[in-house]
């Protein structure tokens, strides 16, 4: 009834090859772009974009990221923030180096920083393989950690050894500091996002993506037919890091406004991001979003249901949000090891045949 | 002897017996690694439980008092007796067990041929369960753990050191307990793999899991028995690490610490864990001595890692892993 290939006739390659060929996916994605973009910025109130939808548009960037790297180059990596604070820190230094110029250019500098760094740490993934990979990258997360709080140069010298975000516009509206409003933020996030979203999309679908999953499926086999796993693992660690600078570099200046690098971009929001792209999906970029917005909203509906609900003290409803946490994560990994988007594609299967099950 | 080779001596001294301490974490995720091929993060978590429900025993606490009290209003802690820290860790050891018998049925049963990356998240998601789990059971607070170990610094090694050099070296003692315990526990281990009936199917499943099941031996049996050694090698660790600094969250991230050890020992190797942590252990306090005041200080966070890092680059198998063949 609603998803078909049949009667949907393609006459140029054009077509045939565009992101979504299916109509119905194509009208789907307009319609969630013409509500992201059209009607939530209406309603978004403070509450609602500081605890939901600012830090869902941000994790649901750097689980993008960290899905390039993981889920689409099968390289896993546990210092997603390490590099989320290389963009922060990037971004900070930028701004207050150079306030003219549009805090938008400051961010996606910031993420071209990170995609250096990136491929800095990414090299040793050309000689070690696997889980010493995945201890490997947690090198970079201490390391990075310890770097920006012990020399002073990043944080501007300032005495508290924080960050803060200066005001800072975009056409005129504040996006960072103190007097920016609900929409604005929402709305620099949301562009961010979308260019992202599109940009990952596509690649993984184009040649370079190719690369990424034959080196995930056997990095040797790939190599013996004309993969250059030089450049294919070195491009994934780039593309990665650039998501994820950016998605620090925003995570620092929209969301946070001021931020200490152990605490905001410790190990835990390594592991964080990981659960993100594991339940999500790997290699799915659908999957990153349903991750990250699973993952933001399940503690707000915890906290509201534990505190507000059932009036428990704030510090055995956090240990009972980290038990059911992690119990929802075991669970999952033993119904759907594949993520939500694998049930996104079974319910799509489904609705191909639908209301005529054979 | 010049005063600062006397201080890198007593460095490397102190190093070691870190080292040691590092390897009892290590040890725990060899054991696992070798016999079901799950890289089990939640070691570290392991110890921490392991080490609350020690003291929570030994006190005399009520499980889960925080929560009934929520829930019902009451004012519980204590049921107002102690026991003594032999019937304790006894008891614990036993809880460790029920533990390993629980994830094994409940996790690890489902998970069986699942890829490699889905069976570490799932021990990350067991982590922060057992984590919270703890935290519910026993309450958050630090807790001080004595079993009777000896503290301070130890007077025979000052002594003996003066005489010696004419500068009395500072140990811990515990750090010498530490070190004893690791050597039985070792030693123990050894002896148990190469001689019991048990041990012989420990090692044959670590071999080949399939030949093993092939010639009649219970994978889940052997999987609940080594994730109940790996449970008792937490209580040890938990046990010495909780009496050196207290048991709270900080204790779970041992297994931060273990993981460049493992990476330079070679994930199979339970003697590489042993000499992958003595290396880190003098190689982490000796460049803090020497390079640490240059550079801000600090750097036992991050300096395991990096050198764990650079040795990979050269043997990418770590020190005594298997070596690596791959096929297409």
């Amino acid at each position: 009834m609603f998803y078909r290939e049949a009667g949907d006739f393609k006459t140029t390659y054009r077509e045939d090859s565009q992101t979504f060929p299916i109509k119905f996916d194509r009208l789907r994605f307009y319609a969630v772009l013409a509500v992201a973009y059209g009607v939530i910025p209406l309603f978004i109130n403070d509450y609602w974009a500081n605890a939901v939808a600012v830090p869902f548009l941000i994790y649901a960037i750097a689980a993008i990221g960290l899905n390039v790297l993981v889920g689409y180059a099968g390289q896993v990596s546990l210092g997603t923030g390490g590099f989320m604070a290389v963009g922060a820190y990037a971004c900070y230094k930028l701004m207050t180096a150079f306030p003219e110029v549009s805090i938008f250019v400051h961010v996606l500098l910031a993420g071209g920083v990170t995609a250096v760094v990136g491929v800095l740490f990414g090299l040793p993934s050309l000689r070690i393989k696997g889980f010493y990979l995945a201890v490997a990258t947690l090198a970079a997360q201490f390391f990075l950690v310890w770097l920006f709080n012990k020399v002073p140069w990043f944080y501007n010298y300032s005495a508290s050894g924080q960050i803060t975000a200066p005001d800072r516009t975009v056409f005129g509206v504040f996006v960072t500091g103190a007097q920016t409003s609900a929409m604005a933020k929402y709305m620099f996030c949301l562009v961010m996002l979308t260019i992202v979203a599109v940009l990952a999309r596509n690649l993984t679908r184009g040649m370079v993506g190719r690369k990424w999953m034959a080196i995930r499926d056997m990095d040797i086999a790939a190599e013996i037919i004309g993969v250059n796993p030089l450049t294919a693992k070195m491009t994934a660690f780039m593309v990665s890091s650039f998501f994820i600078g950016i998605a620090g570099a925003l995570f620092f200046s929209v969301y946070l406004g001021a931020a200490e690098v152990g605490e905001a971009f410790g190990i835990q929001k390594s592991f964080l991001i990981l659960f993100m792209v594991i339940i999500g999906g790997l290699g799915s970029i659908f999957g990153s979003f349903a991750g990250a917005a699973f993952l933001v909203l399940l503690p707000v509906l915890l906290k509201n249901l534990l505190v507000g609900a059932l009036n428990w003290p704030t510090d055995l409803a956090a240990h009972i949000e980290l038990m059911i946490v992690g119990a929802l994560i075991v669970v999952f990994l033993i119904a759907e090891p594949h993520g939500l988007a694998q049930l996104w594609r079974v319910a799509k299967e489904k609705l191909r045949l639908w209301p005529f099950p054979h | 002897m010049p005063d600062q080779l006397l201080y890198a001596m007593e460095v490397t001294l102190n190093g070691l017996m870190a080292g040691v301490m590092y390897a009892l974490v290590a040890l725990g995720f060899v054991l696992i690694y070798k016999a079901s091929g799950i890289f089990n993060y939640a070691q570290g978590v392991l110890a921490l439980f392991a080490a609350l429900t020690l003291v929570g025993i030994q006190q005399g606490q009520v499980p889960f008092a925080h929560l009934i009290n929520a829930v019902t209003g009451g004012h519980l802690t204590h049921f107002g007796w102690t026991v003594p820290s032999v019937l304790a860790i006894i008891l614990t050891a036993a809880v460790m067990v029920v533990l390993a018998i629980v994830i094994e049925k409940l996790v690890l049963k489902h998970l069986v041929n699942q890829a490699p990356i889905i069976l570490f998240m799932a021990t990350i998601g067991m982590a922060y369960f057992l984590e919270g789990f703890g935290d519910v059971m026993w309450g958050a607070d630090i807790k001080k753990l004595d079993v009777g170990l000896p503290q301070g610094i130890s007077d025979t090694v000052e002594g003996l050191t003066d005489r010696i050099f004419g500068y009395g070296f500072f140990v811990d003692n515990l750090d010498i307990v530490a070190t004893v315990v690791a050597i039985l526990l070792v030693t123990a281990l050894t002896l148990f793999s190469q001689y019991s009936k048990q041990g012989r199917a420990l090692r044959a499943v670590a071999d080949d899991h399939q030949a093993a099941l092939s010639v009649g031996i219970s994978l889940r049996f052997i999987w609940i028995l080594v994730w109940s050694i790996a449970g008792f090698v937490a209580l040890v660790a938990g046990i010495m690490w909780g009496s050196k600094s207290g048991v709270q969250f900080s204790l779970s991230l041992i297994a931060l610490k273990a993981l460049p050890v493992l990476m330079l020992g070679g994930f199979t190797s339970i003697p590489g864990a042993i000499v992958g942590g003595l290396i880190i252990g003098v190689g982490e306090k000796l460049f803090e001595f020497l390079a640490g005041p240059l550079i801000g200080g600090a750097t036992e966070n991050w300096f395991a890692y990096v050198l764990a890092l650079i040795f990979l680059v050269f043997r990418p198998q770590g020190l005594f892993g298997e070596k690596i063949i791959e096929r297409v």
